[in-house]
């Protein structure tokens, strides 16, 4: 058997696979972390439950209404993205002049209403979620077997992440999003409307919350947990990759996942706490993150 | 002056939380004119342009545009109107390139310059089309910053303090500038602390003091005027 550094090369190479999957979910999640506070400037801890509603409405689709996973992909983001448009204009938006604590609260209130819903319906011990007929299986890539549905979630997440940076860098509607992040007084006072563009930023950072979601749906079992799980790593990415930036997140999100599992390879009892150790590090030589503009 | 005005302020009041800023600002602009206001630091010349934008918490008082009252208008709608402001920090966008800052503000009605024109006028920016903003130098970005709004078919601009800060090359250049923009039909209120300048561009003159409009000089009599104006201004 191949071996690298002494490792057998199917168990490096599967891990850093498991790391490089981790990584997808840790930059959607980041990203969307990251277009909504430049634009709310709250931290919105509801992301995570708001990514399980993903993976539960996907679910829901498909045992109630017997939609499959493809069009859950596409449905699932857009109905948990409404109901972010709903929560945003109900609630958040009422606390816009209040210091920034406040939003951190109540999106965290929100995050333990959604999450004590769903776990009074549905239990906690998690659902299962099939693969999709197209994506079962696996290649055999000669120095791993790759299952073929990690492959598509990485390429499924690394095409979002795209889309979402082309959107935001190089279209004029991202143009009016960046200068909003900068100083949204103004830009209202060149005729834009500034609020509405608020409450679709934040419903389409929660559709991305929830296109995670589906995706999750068939690796981890579906849980009211899921996203309380990975939240907490996900504000360390945020935090390492400096709140904020969208290339930032991508790459921080991928590199973290990554380092994570050649931790998980090369000393497994540091793996559930090495993103932790880089972000103390990374706070202390540059607080304001790897990518962030110092304020 | 059979026409109503284009701009007339009656009474304004604004506060800023509950700091009471402007205490009954009166005064208009006609279509077709640049008119000024003047006065020293912290007599409410910004509040006042703020004020019509929409741009702060509370306001009073009466804001006819066109005969139409938008004194209780959100700032979009304030802009959808035809009406443009240029900010006296310039509010150039350091995450947009030199051609996204100025497309950012989009048409709301015909009778804009379309951009060759712009870049006519302004001929260092589209040598400097993808710097980004904030990477062009003070002038430039002034420049820039009034290029803006020329674009979007607003007829009223308010140019807050456009040559603050400026060496005297760039300031007579944007001498030059408002008034072109004044020969193209466009109708301006501008803030100056530098009057020497404002005569070389305006038609009258509003002073500010405390929160107040307290007198109105026509350019003509400007000379006649000067010692009440240097006790205004304190220069
Ligand atoms: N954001 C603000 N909050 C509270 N007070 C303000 C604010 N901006 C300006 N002021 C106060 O309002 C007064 C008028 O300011 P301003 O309109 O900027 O004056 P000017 O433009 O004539 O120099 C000043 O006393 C200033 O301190
Ligand atoms: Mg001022």
């Amino acid at each position: 058997m191949m071996m690298i550094l002494g490792i057998p090369a199917p168990l490096l190479f599967g891990q850093l696979m498991l790391g490089v999957v981790n990584g997808a979910f840790y930059a959607l999640l980041s990203l969307g972390l990251a277009i909504i506070f430049g634009m709310l400037n709250i931290v919105n801890f509801a992301h995570g439950a708001l990514f399980m509603l993903g993976a539960f409405t996907s679910w829901g689709l498909l045992n109630y209404a017997g939609i499959g996973y493809w069009w859950a992909l596409l449905l699932a983001p857009l109905i948990v993205g409404a109901f972010g448009v709903v929560l945003e204009r109900l609630f958040i938006s009422k606390l816009y002049k209040l210091d920034h604590l406040y939003g951190l609260l109540l999106t965290f209130g929100i995050a333990l209403i959604l999450e004590g819903l769903v776990r009074n319906y549905y239990g906690s011990s998690g659902l299962p979620y099939r693969i999709p007929a197209e994506l079962q299986g696996a290649q055999d890539l000669g120095f791993m077997i790759m299952p073929n549905y990690r492959g598509w979630v990485v390429l499924a997440a690394l095409v979002m992440c795209l889309i979402t940076w082309i959107v935001i860098e190089k279209t004029s509607i991202g143009a009016k999003l960046r200068a909003a992040t900068e100083n949204a007084p103004l830009v209202q006072s060149f005729g834009i409307n500034v609020p509405r563009m608020i409450t679709l930023t934040y419903g389409a950072g929660v559709a991305l919350a929830a296109f995670a979601g589906v995706l999750a749906a068939p690796i981890y079992s579906v849980n009211p947990g899921m996203g309380a799980n990975f939240i907490i790593v996900v504000f360390a990415v945020v935090v390492i990759g400096g709140m904020g930036s969208i290339l930032g997140s991508i790459i921080t999100g991928f590199g973290l996942g990554i380092v994570e599992g050649l931790t998980r390879v090369f000393y497994p009892e540091g793996s559930a706490t090495v993103i932790f150790v880089v972000m103390v590090i990374v706070l202390l030589a540059r607080p304001a993150g790897l990518f962030g503009r110092a304020h | 002056m059979a026409d109503a005005p284009m701009l007339q302020v009656s009474n304004l009041e604004s506060w800023y939380g509950e700091s009471h800023i402007l205490h009954g600002v009166d005064f208009n602009v006609q279509e077709g004119e640049v008119v000024t206001l003047l006065g020293r630091n912290g007599a409410g010349k910004t509040t006042t342009m703020k004020s019509i934008m929409g741009l702060v918490g509370r306001r009073a008082g009466s804001i006819r545009f066109k005969g139409e009252e938008i004194v209780g208008l959100r700032p979009d709608l304030v802009a959808r109107r035809g009406i443009a402001f240029c900010p006296e920090e310039r509010g150039i966008f350091a995450s947009l390139d030199v051609t996204e800052n100025l497309m950012l503000p989009p048409r709301i009605a015909e009778g804009g310059l379309d951009i060759e024109r712009i870049y006519t006028l302004f001929p260092n920016l589209q040598e400097r089309a993808r710097s980004p903003g904030t990477k062009l130098s003070g002038g430039e970005q002034q420049m820039l910053a009034i290029a803006r709004i020329l674009r979007t078919g607003a007829r009223l601009l308010l140019l807050d303090e456009p040559t603050e800060g400026l060496a005297p090359v760039i300031v007579q250049q944007i001498g030059r500038t408002i008034r072109e923009i004044k020969a193209l039909g466009f109708t301006v209120l501008l803030v100056e602390q530098n009057f020497r300048f404002a005569a070389t561009v305006a038609d009258r003159h509003y002073v500010m003091e405390h929160g107040r409009v307290i007198d109105m000089i026509p350019n003509a009599e400007l000379e006649q005027n000067m010692t009440k104006l240097h006790e205004y201004l304190g220069v």
